[in-house]
């Protein structure tokens, strides 16, 4: 026994040194293998207080470029507007609009991350907001990610620059479906796999989000195809999204809330079993 | 003793919040970032117990975490730098350090140099070996590596002599 704590004593800087770099080891491995980081995320009163700071002095200086993006959706908006009461049997073509299951709440930007491999935006609504996990979010340009973590009034997304963000997306002009990926590299481009080789896939078409996922409805814009390759076998595209957001550059996002996603689940489930 | 707390009690706080509010949002040529939060390791006063500087090391790290959501690779790589300190103190001052006699203010700026660039160098390195996961992607890592030491190196050594007590 006396051994014992003779040689704790005498490697007590080692065994420490030991001990705190595999809780911080730990955490890593847990970030990257599981869906979510659960336990360190910036979706608290501290960080989020401190962010909050920052953001309330930042926003100023983009204050010019916020009301110039605010004007453009206005525009589009009302054109779809007007368009719609000359002919008033045309169903308005934004399933945001046009289906009541979807809420939306708007929420600022405090911390927002790029140049890592999975980066995360942290947004000033939370829980309190009736905020949760796995509800969509987007600009007026396309969407930027999913919830990943709430705490009382922050939450952290997913962004779509992300190794472990999965999204169904589809062609705009046809239906076939792939999944949007992110390589890790630049923040302008993300990567569409498993397209079927029967799909039309030309350079400059647009690329949308698909039915499949029930977090966002059909048709919210991504990007344009810049490239496309045929994969090692030969089956599938890969294809090269330019996306229209500006990933480095976001002011003020929308998220949404599906409130059929709980109903869709448990149908998804009994079918499974 | 209460001025050496102080000191670096201060220096924790403004270090955390430069690097998490300026620094982490530099991303310079797209993905360039400095790490200067390191400096506190550094700096840290060598008479005091090495324990004593793990645990504030992990601390820094873990608080650098939280704000930037990047899991535990700051806290894993502070701790490893800090636990590695001696090492470079040895290599880079010599009989100095030996002696217990190091002034950080008043040391040969080659020595200092050599002290930082090992440190920041190993630092970087199992900072971004554990962000990016992934051995097929090696060159990314030692890119990374790389290009942020450079960045940290200067802005560290400007720093520690920006605000160096002795002004002669």
């Amino acid at each position: 026994m006396q051994q014992i704590f003779n040689f704790v004593i005498r490697n007590k800087t080692f065994l420490l040194f030991l001990f705190l770099f595999s809780i911080g080891l730990a955490l890593t491995i847990q970030s990257h293998s599981y869906h979510r980081s659960k336990f360190i995320n910036s979706a608290n009163a501290l960080s989020g207080g401190v962010y909050g700071t920052v953001n309330s002095i930042d926003k100023y200086f983009d204050l010019e470029k916020e009301n110039e993006i605010l004007a453009e959706e206005n525009k589009r908006l009302k054109e779809q507007l007007f368009n719609s009461v000359n002919s008033e049997n045309n169903a308005v073509i934004d399933t945001t609009i046009s289906r009541e299951n979807y809420r939306i709440t708007t929420a600022d930007v405090y911390k927002n991350s790029y140049s890592s491999t999975n980066n995360f935006i942290t947004i000033n609504k939370g829980k309190n907001d009736s905020v949760k996990q796995d509800f969509g979010v987007v600009t007026s340009k396309g969407i930027i990610g999913i919830i990943d973590n709430t705490s009382k009034n922050y939450a952290t997304v997913l962004s779509i620059l992300s190794k472990k963000s999965r999204i169904n997306a589809k062609l705009k002009n046809s239906n076939h479906i792939g999944s949007l990926t992110w390589n890790g590299k630049t923040p302008e481009f993300v990567q569409l796999i498993d397209v079927s080789k029967f799909a039309p896939v030309k350079v400059g078409d647009t690329i949308v989000t698909g039915g499949q996922s029930s977090i966002f409805p059909q048709g919210i814009n991504i990007g344009k195809i810049e490239s496309f390759e045929t994969d090692i076998s030969g089956d599938t595209y890969t294809i090269q999204v330019k996306l229209f957001n500006d990933m480095t550059n976001i002011g003020t996002i929308y998220i949404l809330e599906n409130r059929d996603r709980n109903e869709i689940l448990k149908l998804q489930n009994t079918s499974n079993e | 003793m209460n001025s050496i707390l102080g000191a670096n009690s201060v220096r924790f706080i403004v270090l955390l919040l430069v690097q998490v509010i300026i620094c982490s949002h530099i991303n310079f040529l797209g993905y360039i970032n400095p790490y200067i939060y390191i400096i506190f390791i550094f700096l840290f006063p060598i008479r005091e117990d090495r324990l004593i500087l793990l645990i504030t090391s992990f601390l820094l790290g873990m608080l650098v975490d939280v704000f930037l959501d990047s899991g535990g690779v700051h806290a894993a790589a502070s701790v490893f730098l800090a636990y590695a300190r001696p090492v470079f103190l040895k290599t880079s001052f010599g009989m100095l350090y030996e002696h217990q006699s190091i002034k950080f203010s008043n040391t040969e700026l080659g020595s200092l140099i050599t002290y930082i660039t090992l440190g920041t160098l190993t630092h970087h390195l199992i900072l971004f070996s554990l962000e990016v996961f992934n051995i097929s992607s090696t060159l990314l890592i030692l890119k990374k590596t790389l290009f942020s030491s450079i960045f940290t190196i200067i802005l560290c050594i400007l720093i520690i002599i920006l605000f160096s007590r002795n002004k002669k």
